[in-house]
């Protein structure tokens, strides 16, 4: 009995595991599958079109791509400082006093519903955009293409702000653990060379760099893939602006506010074909950060 | 353990059967032991605050009878009713001939249930008056060429109205949606301009750099609220439950006329001598000196062939008692009802809904 339930159960578990795989290729399947009309009728003029008519069935998809870039590597110029910052802090200096209690806010604000921080956005964050931070933006740095124009509080950089808001938690919490993982040994080995903190510190974001990369690529990956609270404050307009006041649109968005209410086929293929976009570009995204936390690991030292 | 990971695997065998099995018809409402029915309706989502009100009276009188309605949007309303997932779509526009073409289960009859309003509201701190439209100037500010409130065309439409020397930002629907349609239709019909740039269409398109997009009509609704001098389309109801400005818009006869039901419902009766016999009318520039001109159906979207009998029959019920009796719950919700020839007009088309050749209201 015990060799034929071993056997039972291993094949049981082969069997889950291939589930998996068989979901992630038959999503695939159907994705292009179902995209074939708009794949054989626009080919690549469909990524690099930049108009967007439905009506008359002019899909180019240039404009969402744009938006879906511009606003996550926005959201990661701002994120990723501030997530480092926190981290370093976290491992390096702070008495566990403090270092409790900013951990538990930082995971808190990864725990809040997207929808949650949409209505944050369009109540609080687009007026203080509006008000504050996009005039001070305008008034000293106006002379730069990316910060003319009308000012609403709703477009492109409220949207990267909302991102870089969400990404934060993700990316803090990835660089603490990889900072945690660097041995002890390399900081007393450095300290007792002389080396002051900051230059320990120094050397221990040196290990940790392909651990660090990964985790701002997988807060890329969600930063991509983010749809509610983008679309509550971005504009949802397809247009390629240098202006990060203007309002844009993102791949996700367009998907969650037309797929429902898409009847015609080839509409309804456009859309298919620009999930698969966002498919690949963040599974792409995801391996690469796998591949570069793995090697962190892998090359810790004495431990 | 070993039990626990098969567990696991028919879990996740069943999810992926699932997915390979969607698109068969499924929760249609099913009819269990006792008499009791229940129906499923899917669709736009205007009519969603009516619907419930309707489903709850019309449960209290027919407590056998269970009416559920998913408010998922127009377009999901027709894929719906078209691979047989609701016993009824709602729907905001008519469908087109493609539409009806795909549609799994025969024949569809339009059955316009209520009658409702699409109207401008802006946010313009200091202006009290209703500010007057004509369909030019909406046009030309969701074309982007009226790009200030001072504008002399918006000053002449509106003397003595101080209009503020600031720019207008537009807000328009982001998705798909027949509220988008019902105010394109009505500026392709009167505007060459705007027929031939963005057309009668669910999707339109606006000029680039032309306004800011939200989410269904809460999403337009929040951002003229957020934004001092913008100005955005929504259904009636949004408008009035916000407190917001409604605009009078100039109609066919030339008058400059505030959406209410009254209004609306004139719009509908200037238009019966021209309504096809399918009911697929456009409410839109409706002839009558007090018709509001942006004024739209719902439909219910129903097989003329009903394959379950008690259901296709509660159904049919459900439908005559709402344009009847159900059309007393309409104008608190700021919603129209049909005028009375039109009302006659429906009940000859439910009449001739059937199951296996036998009418169902008799």
């Amino acid at each position: 009995m015990g060799r034929l339930g071993d056997s039972i159960f291993k094949n049981a578990l082969i069997a889950a595991a291939f589930v998996i795989v068989a979901i992630v290729v038959s999503m695939i399947v159907k994705m292009v599958w179902s995209s074939l009309p708009t794949l054989s009728a626009y080919g690549v003029g469909f990524l690099t079109g930049s108009e967007w008519i439905p009506a008359r069935n002019v899909f180019g998809a240039l404009p969402f791509i744009y938006g879906t870039v511009v606003s996550s590597v926005l959201a990661l110029l701002i994120a990723v400082p501030i997530s480092l910052g926190i981290a370093i802090f976290l491992v390096e200096q702070a008495p566990r006093k403090i270092a409790a209690p900013i951990a538990f806010m930082v995971e808190l604000l990864a725990a809040i519903p997207s929808v949650v921080y949409g209505l944050w956005g369009i109540f609080v964050l687009a007026p203080f955009v509006r008000d504050h931070l996009g005039k001070l933006l305008a008034d000293y740095l106006g002379f730069l293409p990316f910060f003319q124009g009308r000012l609403t509080g709703i477009g492109m950089l409220t949207g990267g702000l909302i991102l870089a808001v969400m990404i934060t938690p993700i990316i803090t919490a990835v660089i603490r653990d990889v900072l945690e993982a660097v041995p002890v040994t390399q900081r007393e080995a450095a300290l007792a060379l002389g080396a002051t903190k900051w230059e320990m510190t120094v050397i221990v974001l040196g290990n940790a760099a392909s651990g660090i990369a990964g985790a701002i690529v997988l807060g890329l990956g969600r930063a991509l893939g983010e749809t509610m609270a983008v679309t509550m404050v971005i504009g949802n307009s397809p247009q390629i602006s240098a202006s990060l006041f203007e309002p844009a649109y993102t791949i996700a968005s367009v998907l969650a506010a037309n797929f429902a209410d898409a009847t015609e086929e080839l509409y309804l293929s456009a859309l298919i074909e620009m999930g698969l976009v966002l498919f690949l570009v963040t599974f792409a995204v995801n391996a690469l950060a796998k591949l570069l936390v793995m090697r962190v690991g892998g090359k810790g030292g004495a431990k | 353990m070993f039990f626990r990971g098969v567990a696991a695997f028919s879990v996740l065998a069943s999810i992926v059967f699932g997915l390979a099995c969607s698109g068969q018809p499924v929760g249609t409402g099913d009819t269990a032991g006792d008499g009791q029915v229940s129906i499923q309706g899917s669709g736009s989502t205007f009519v969603q605050p009516l619907m419930v009100k309707w489903a709850s009276e019309y449960g209290k009188l027919n407590t056998n009878i269970k009416i559920d309605y998913q408010s998922t949007g127009s377009g999901a309303g027709i894929k719906a009713i078209q691979n047989q997932t609701a016993a009824f779509g709602a729907s905001d526009a008519a469908m087109t001939d493609a539409e009806l073409a795909d549609a799994k289960g025969g024949e569809i009859v339009h059955i316009p249930v209520v009658l409702g309003a699409v109207v401008l509201t802006y946010n313009l701190p200091g202006v009290t008056q209703p500010l007057k439209l004509s369909p030019e100037v909406v046009s030309d500010i969701y074309l982007g060429k009226i790009k200030n409130w001072n504008d002399e065309r918006l000053a002449k439409e509106n003397p003595g109205v101080t209009l503020p020397d600031t720019a207008i930002l537009p807000v328009y629907r982001a998705d798909g949606s027949g509220t988008s349609f019902i105010l394109t239709d009505f500026l392709s019909k009167t505007v060459p301009e705007f027929k031939e740039k963005i057309g009668a269409t669910k999707n339109p398109q606006l000029p680039a750099g032309v306004g800011i997009g939200g989410k269904g009509n809460e999403g337009v609704m929040g951002q003229v609220k957020q934004n001092p001098n913008a100005i955005g389309y929504v259904e009636l109801t949004f408008a009035k439950a916000n407190n917001l400005p409604t605009a009078l818009v100039r109609n066919k006869a030339g008058n400059y006329i505030e959406a209410n039901s009254d209004t609306v419902s004139k719009a509908a009766a200037g238009s019966i001598a021209t309504m096809p016999d399918d009911l697929r009318f456009e409410l839109t520039n409706a002839e009558g000196a007090e018709a509001y001109p942006i004024s739209g159906t719902v439909y219910a979207l129903v097989y003329k062939n009903q394959t379950d009998a008690a259901k296709g029959k509660a159904l049919v019920d459900f439908l005559w008692w709402a344009v009847n009796e159900g059309e007393k719950y309409v104008v608190d919700l700021h919603y129209a009802p049909l005028p009375k020839e039109l009302v006659a007009k429906v009940e000859a088309k439910l009449s001739s809904v059937a199951s296996a050749g036998n009418p169902l209201k008799k």
